[in-house]
């Protein structure tokens, strides 16, 4: 049914449709409306069958999900941010130990500076940590991708992050079309875990392992992102024709087919990269976008096919290898090398600095012509960044770079 | 007990099976049908108080839950030396996560178990005192807080062997360990006021705390049986000597256990609810001394002079346990 609610509102429907059984809950911003809104869902009774924990840390958090799993009951969680840091030590033990657990990533900055604001930092610093990685475009994908979700990660035995971009979608009122209980338990069957815990079978789980197997198991893990690859596409034409829209798959193209400067990103930046796109298109410029939903596992071979006809590509990222350049765009160099065609870096957004039309406008400009630079950090004020930096030259006992950064914003003399 | 003429030293303790006895009057490590959770054949040092004690702790767990039961595991000594892949010497559902998770991993089980209705199963969780005590203590402390379903057994070998003998928050003053050494001022771990876990998993008000140790493998059958059957959160800390870190002798484990008891160091104590309700008595109050000298780690108060202050200063801790606890009596 069509209803006008919050993307949190309409994740944490979603993820109550799949029947979860045990749900862990710490709060941490931008996630919290999710599990408040699944709390309530247990606690008024609307949810049966699932015990709901409010644990005392998000390391807690996954733990006590790592634990339901190998139990056998379907688990869920979400956070964000430091909290997914925190967790950072479960995040590997979850994928190494095969768990298939579903875990919503509110996407926030990463401080220090502290910031609640939206980037890729957090479930970027965790992208080789074994679990897939679905990037929602939209709250309607935010939803369905949760579904797709859980079985995807029991068909595969192995955790699942799906990762919704902090305020800009889990706080935003969108028209969202949750589905129905029944429509939703035709296409996601119970949970028959490969392994549980069970005293009258009785399992070592978690056991000490040497230079003579550790490779393989890393392997296997790596197999089966590559079985992903497969997967995903056939799941999300499975739930096209379940419930009658487009959702997830590995990457989706917008009038991409004939472009000569294609633009890739992840998660709700392409909307807004879409509507530019449409406005260049009316001006002639031979312009398309690519939404990369699927990072982990990533889809080498689609990207290549997708973006192989093009001459330029511009990545769009949220995110920054500090000391390096850009992640996604490094990885889709490596995707696409070989081709004759450029790969431009843009930084954006990070801390959830607005990414305007206007801005991305002009950077796409210079695409086309041959004009922009291997990395670009979008709207950087370099007025700032050289007083700071001139100040340090200066003086050895320059102070907190935050701090004096943002007493500059406020001075009349800058920027 | 009928009257039995005991021949042997054994008999006397409460420290063996005592295959000697009557089958009615036998530990349950004596009976043919024990669980022998915890099989033959793992790589634990000659004279491991933490596999004597996890031995005994999960059969009579086992006994309680009539085999309905699934352990979750810490990182450290005992769950590397019990399975080296693909080896394992757990015969029981039993589940390894990471170092400082076992309760959380503990209380997840107990959960889903909840959710599907199998209330015949019980959970345990277990780690030693590093697990416990420091990196740990957060999920403790939450499983307490919440009264999750679950059986907390700490093995106290009072530092961090698995890696080399380190110190830990359960490690003793003046105990030599390797990021404690004997050199300096003070040699050995520092004076501090002592981090209790039992005592601190009292103040959470919990249905059970006990303390147990493997001089007296009755009573720590005992409390983890009845612990077992238990709802709510329990924690049971067992004292569990370690000959490589204490440098003590294999053949003298339990004696060195025996004593912690003896001296009033490891007050043997139980509590319901967050107030005492039960301890045992010392039957043959012995001074530090007789403890310390047993163990290398403590030689630097023995050698090259007899450091009488700081001996005083362990002494004193132990009479202060005994008077806290009303040991004597």
């Amino acid at each position: 049914m069509l209803r006008q609610i919050e993307g949190s509102r309409a994740v944490a429907e979603s993820v109550a449709l799949c029947r979860p059984e045990v749900i862990c809950a710490y709060p941490i911003t931008p996630q919290t409306h999710i599990v408040e809104g699944l709390g309530e869902m247990v606690k008024s009774g609307q949810l049966k069958g699932c015990d709901f924990i409010n644990v005392e840390s998000e390391f807690a958090a996954l733990s006590v999900a790592i634990g339901s799993s190998a139990a056998g009951a379907r688990s869920y969680t979400a956070t964000a941010s430091q909290g997914l840091l925190y967790m950072a030590e479960a995040v590997y033990n979850a994928s190494g130990l095969g768990l298939p657990i579903v875990m919503t990533i509110g996407n926030r900055a990463i401080g220090a500076p502290i910031n609640i604001w939206n980037d890729h930092s957090d479930s970027m610093s965790m992208r080789d940590a074994g679990w897939l990685q679905l990037h929602a475009e939209t709250n309607q994908e935010a939803a369905d991708l949760h579904i797709q979700a859980f079985k995807l990660a029991e068909e595969l035995s192995l955790p699942v992050m799906v990762c919704m971009d902090g305020f800009i979608l889990t706080h935003a009122y969108e028209r969202v079309d949750v589905p129905t209980q029944q429509q939703v338990d035709a296409f996601l069957p119970p949970f028959a875990p490969r392994q549980v815990l069970d005293p009258a079978a009785p399992l070592s789980i978690g056991a000490m392992v040497g230079p003579e197997a550790f490779m393989e198991v890393r392997y296997l893990d790596h197999q089966k992102q590559s079985q992903a690859l497969e997967l995903i596409p056939e799941l999300s034409r499975e739930f096209r024709d379940a419930f009658g829209r487009d959702s997830g798959g590995l990457l989706r193209g917008y009038r991409a087919t004939d472009a000569d400067t294609l633009v890739v990103a992840m998660g709700s930046v392409n909307g807004t990269i879409q509507e530019t796109v449409d406005q260049l298109r009316a001006e002639g410029m031979k312009i398309g976008s690519v939404s990369l939903c699927s990072y982990r596992p990533f889809p080498a071979e689609a990207l290549r096919r997708a973006l192989g006809c093009a001459s330029e590509i511009v990545v769009v990222e949220k995110c920054v290898a500090v000391g390096m350049g850009g992640i996604l765009s490094m990885e889709i160099r490596n995707a696409l090398s070989g081709l004759p065609l450029t790969v431009s870096t843009v930084v954006a957004g990070l801390g959830g600095r607005a990414i305007t039309q206007k801005a991305l406008r002009a950077v796409f400009q210079r695409a086309q012509f041959g004009q922009l630079q291997p990395l670009t950090f979008l709207g950087l004020n370099e007025n700032v960044v050289s007083r700071e930096l001139e100040r340090q030259r200066d003086r050895r006992h320059s102070g907190p770079p935050a701090e004096n950064i943002l007493r500059d914003l406020r001075s009349p003399v800058c920027p | 007990m009928p009257v039995t003429e005991l021949k042997f030293y054994q008999t006397g303790t409460f420290t063996i099976g005592n295959r000697l006895l009557g089958e009615e009057d036998r530990a349950g490590q004596s009976a043919a049908n024990r669980a022998n959770s915890l099989n033959c054949g793992h790589r634990a040092c000659q004279g491991c108080g933490e596999a004597l004690g996890a031995r005994y702790a999960i059969d009579a767990a086992i006994r309680a839950s009539k085999g309905q039961l699934v352990v979750a595991n810490a990182t450290g000594c005992l769950e590397v030396f019990s399975t080296p892949y693909p080896e394992s010497s757990w015969q029981i559902a039993w589940m390894h996560s990471l170092f400082g998770n076992a309760a959380a991993v503990a209380t997840g089980i107990a959960a889903a178990m909840k959710v599907k209705g199998r209330n015949d199963v019980r959970v345990l969780a277990q780690g030693g005192d590093g697990g416990t005590t420091d990196i740990g203590f957060a999920c403790l402390s939450g499983m307490f807080e919440r009264n999750d379903d679950v059986l907390y057994v700490c093995y106290d070998n009072e530092g961090y062997m698995n890696t080399g003998v380190q110190r830990s928050s359960a490690t003793p003053p003046a105990a030599r360990t390797a990021t404690t050494p004997a050199m300096g001022v003070e040699p050995g771990n520092r004076f501090g006021q002592g981090k209790s876990i039992p005592l601190i998993a009292m103040a959470h008000q919990i249905p059970f705390v006990a303390t147990a140790s493997v001089a007296n493998l009755r009573d720590l059958e005992d409390k983890i049986e009845r612990a077992t059957l238990m709802r709510g959160a329990r924690y049971v800390h067992v004292h569990v000597p370690c000959p490589l870190g204490w440098g003590s002798e294999p053949s003298d484990t339990i004696k060195v256990a025996r004593l912690a008891v003896e001296t009033g160091l490891f007050p043997l104590f139980e509590a319901e609810f967050g107030a005492l309700s039960g301890h045992t008595a010392i039957r043959r109050r012995v001074p530090v001394e007789d403890y310390l000298r047993l163990q290398k780690r403590f030689a630097h108060l023995f050698r090259p002079v007899v450091d009488v202050a700081r001996i005083a200063h362990i002494q004193a801790i132990a009479d202060h346990n005994i008077e806290r606890f009303d040991l004597l009596n």
